[in-house]
């Protein structure tokens, strides 16, 4: 038994070393200050947190927070009827297919994919091309470039986060339950609202919360779809990183969006907790 | 006596397999009915084809006189137990049972009173606000049942509902089940695989054997007269013996019927041993002894249980012949 636990020492390490420490590098920076050719020079001070309170950060802040809400809604206005068919729906022997047909995307790079959309979407794109040698529009509609079409891109991308916690909900649900509500009364559209979602909640919170956060931190869509115009918060933390060379600032900047996420995630747990409460009582009666 | 359920012709067939073929079977108001047989027999699938959870291949079922063949289950005013309860683990045992209630849109005020009427019947009034998870399986069978009845069912239909629970739960449940039916005055369809249950709770014992009706009986005449070898055999414990002029039937003796001799005892009494043989196994079961015979002519074992006076008197190897008395012996088809 205590052998055993020498196994997790190689990961502890390798966490330790890849993961811990960059991470304790960023905290310690984010307190330091820079010079004007962007060396980190170690004078602490809590300069670049204050600079966050900007009006101009707290605005690209707020707009972050905003698209990551929309996209969360989004994602599960589109993914809650895509995971209750693979799982309710379909037949058992077509389930695997549904999933791993939800999942084939991340076999190809999220930047290549990001960069395919601007195909599709251009000005000599596809859609337009196909409209203009219709006549439906006279000249190329402009569905790239705006906020329109970073959310279209953050949504596409994100929404297998949503997808799959809520299908192994559904996956989990006795549905035998269904036939007792069906059984008291209750119609399959009734039995959806007071039973099935309910039920799965926990998956959407848990999709919800992958969703949120990854948008929280996104720069790969705004910056290949939402070109000049539209700036996130991980675009902002890249520039101070690659273009502004403020490591300093840019490491505050994370690390408030760090926070924030990890916020969210205790309050997932707490609330799975207060939910499963009843659980741990029954434990205790056994 | 009204008519409360009739099955016609129904047949049901899953993936081209036949499970029920043509099943004609009628309950009455106020039965309590029981459909006994082995696990995979069809005994569930009748029962869920009554709820509605399943809809026959061919046939017609009528509910009350209403053909309610391919009414859906939330049209129908039949309530099911379900096996493993299904009760709702977000809600509490109070909005278990109120959702019924909910459904049909009875008005608050009668709520309140048929809620509180169904948790005094149940013994549920200190519970009302748990969840289900925090309860023990017997309590949980309750709420179920509450659940169920709140809602005035013509007809009760209950799904292996004891089959969960410890030994000693079961039978003082059985107990109560069997009492709040008669209270009631409701039709109760009750399955199960325990022959035993099915004895002391029904007022009918309908013996299922793949996906037909072997015999539909009250318990008493299910027990005394079996009609076939399934259902001699499936009830309680059973001796065949062939019959010397007839190839188509059997005799069954009961075990406690046998009556077992010493071969060597100079001094018995009753008559001619019918069959001779050799003891051998023993078990002990507390009230009883029960016998292995294996015979000397056929080579078939014997059950036989020896109580007073015979009880711990043999031992395995002992030579012993058998006998029993003529009204004993129940003939049953093959």
């Amino acid at each position: 038994m205590r052998r055993g636990k020498l196994l997790v020492l190689p990961a502890m390490g390798w966490l330790g070393l890849f993961f811990a420490l960059p991470l304790l590098i960023v905290v310690v920076v984010s307190f330091a200050s820079r010079t004007a050719y962007g060396q980190v020079v170690f004078q602490w001070n809590l300069e670049n947190y204050l600079r966050f309170l900007e009006p101009l950060y707290l605005k690209i802040f707020a707009f972050t927070l905003g698209t990551a809400f929309i996209t969360t809604l989004w994602t599960f206005a589109m993914g809650y009827p895509v995971a209750y068919t693979i799982a309710m729906i379909l037949p058992k022997k077509w389930q695997q297919a549904g999933i791993i047909l939800v999942m084939i995307p991340f076999w190809i790079n999220f930047l290549i994919r990001s960069y395919s959309w601007v195909i599709i979407l251009r000005a000599q794109g596809l859609v337009n091309t196909f409209l203009l040698h219709f006549g439906f529009i006279e000249k190329p509609l402009g569905l790239l470039y705006n906020n329109t079409a970073v959310l279209l891109g953050m949504v596409y991308g994100l929404l297998p986060f949503m997808v799959l916690p809520i299908y192994v909900s559904l996956e989990q649900m006795d549905k035998r339950l269904l036939e007792a509500a069906s059984d008291l009364g209750a119609s399959p559209f009734t039995a959806f609202r007071k039973i099935t979602l309910p039920l799965t909640l926990p998956g959407v919170a848990a999709g919800s919360i992958l969703v949120f956060i990854s948008s929280l931190g996104m720069f790969v869509v705004p910056d290949i779809m939402g070109g000049a115009k539209s700036s996130l918060m991980g675009n902002v933390i890249q520039n101070q990183f690659l273009a502004a060379r403020d490591w300093p600032f840019g490491s505050a900047l994370s690390i408030i969006l760090a926070l924030l996420s990890l916020v969210m995630i205790i309050l997932y747990y707490k609330a799975l907790e207060a939910q499963k409460g009843g659980k741990q009582h029954e434990e205790k009666l056994a | 006596m009204k008519e409360m359920i009739r099955l016609m012709g129904i047949t049901k067939e899953f993936e081209d397999e036949l499970i029920i073929p043509t099943l004609n079977l009628t309950i009455y108001d106020g039965e309590f009915v029981t459909l006994l047989g082995p696990s995979g027999c069809g005994k569930t699938t009748m029962l869920r084809m009554i709820a509605g959870l399943e809809t026959p291949t061919q046939g017609h079922i009528f509910l009350d006189n209403e053909d309610v063949t391919h009414l859906a289950p939330y049209k129908r005013n039949v309530n099911m137990v379900f096996q493993h309860y299904a009760l709702f683990p977000h809600m509490t045992v109070e909005e278990n049972i109120r959702f019924g209630l909910l459904m049909k849109k009875v008005p608050r005020k009668e709520q309140q009173k048929r809620i509180a009427d169904v948790l005094q019947l149940t013994q549920l009034e200190e519970l009302r606000y748990r969840k289900p998870q925090q309860m023990s399986g017997g309590q949980q069978q309750r709420v179920a049942i509450a659940r169920a009845l709140v809602n005035n069912p013509k007809v009760l239909l209950l799904d292996e509902p004891l089959g969960a629970l410890d030994y000693k739960l079961r039978k003082t449940m059985q107990l109560e089940l069997r009492n709040l039916q008669q209270r009631l005055g409701i039709t109760f369809i009750y399955v199960t695989h325990d022959q035993e249950e099915a004895l002391t709770m029904s007022d009918r014992v309908i013996i299922v054997n793949g996906g037909r009706i072997e015999q539909d009986d009250p318990p008493a005449r299910i027990y005394q007269y079996p009609r076939s070898r399934f259902a001699a055999s499936f009830i309680g414990e059973n001796n065949f013996f062939p019959l010397p002029d007839d190839d188509s039937r059997l005799l069954s003796v009961r075990p406690q019927f046998i009556n077992v001799c010493a071969l060597d005892d100079k001094e018995r009494k009753g008559p001619e041993p019918f069959h001779t043989g050799t003891i051998e196994q023993i078990l002990f079961c507390g009230t009883f002894d029960k016998l292995f015979i294996r015979l000397d002519d056929s080579r078939d074992m014997v059950t036989a249980y020896q109580y007073y006076e015979d009880y711990r008197k043999w031992s395995v190897e002992d030579r012993v012949g058998i006998w029993w008395n003529t009204q004993d012996g129940v003939q049953v088809t093959k």
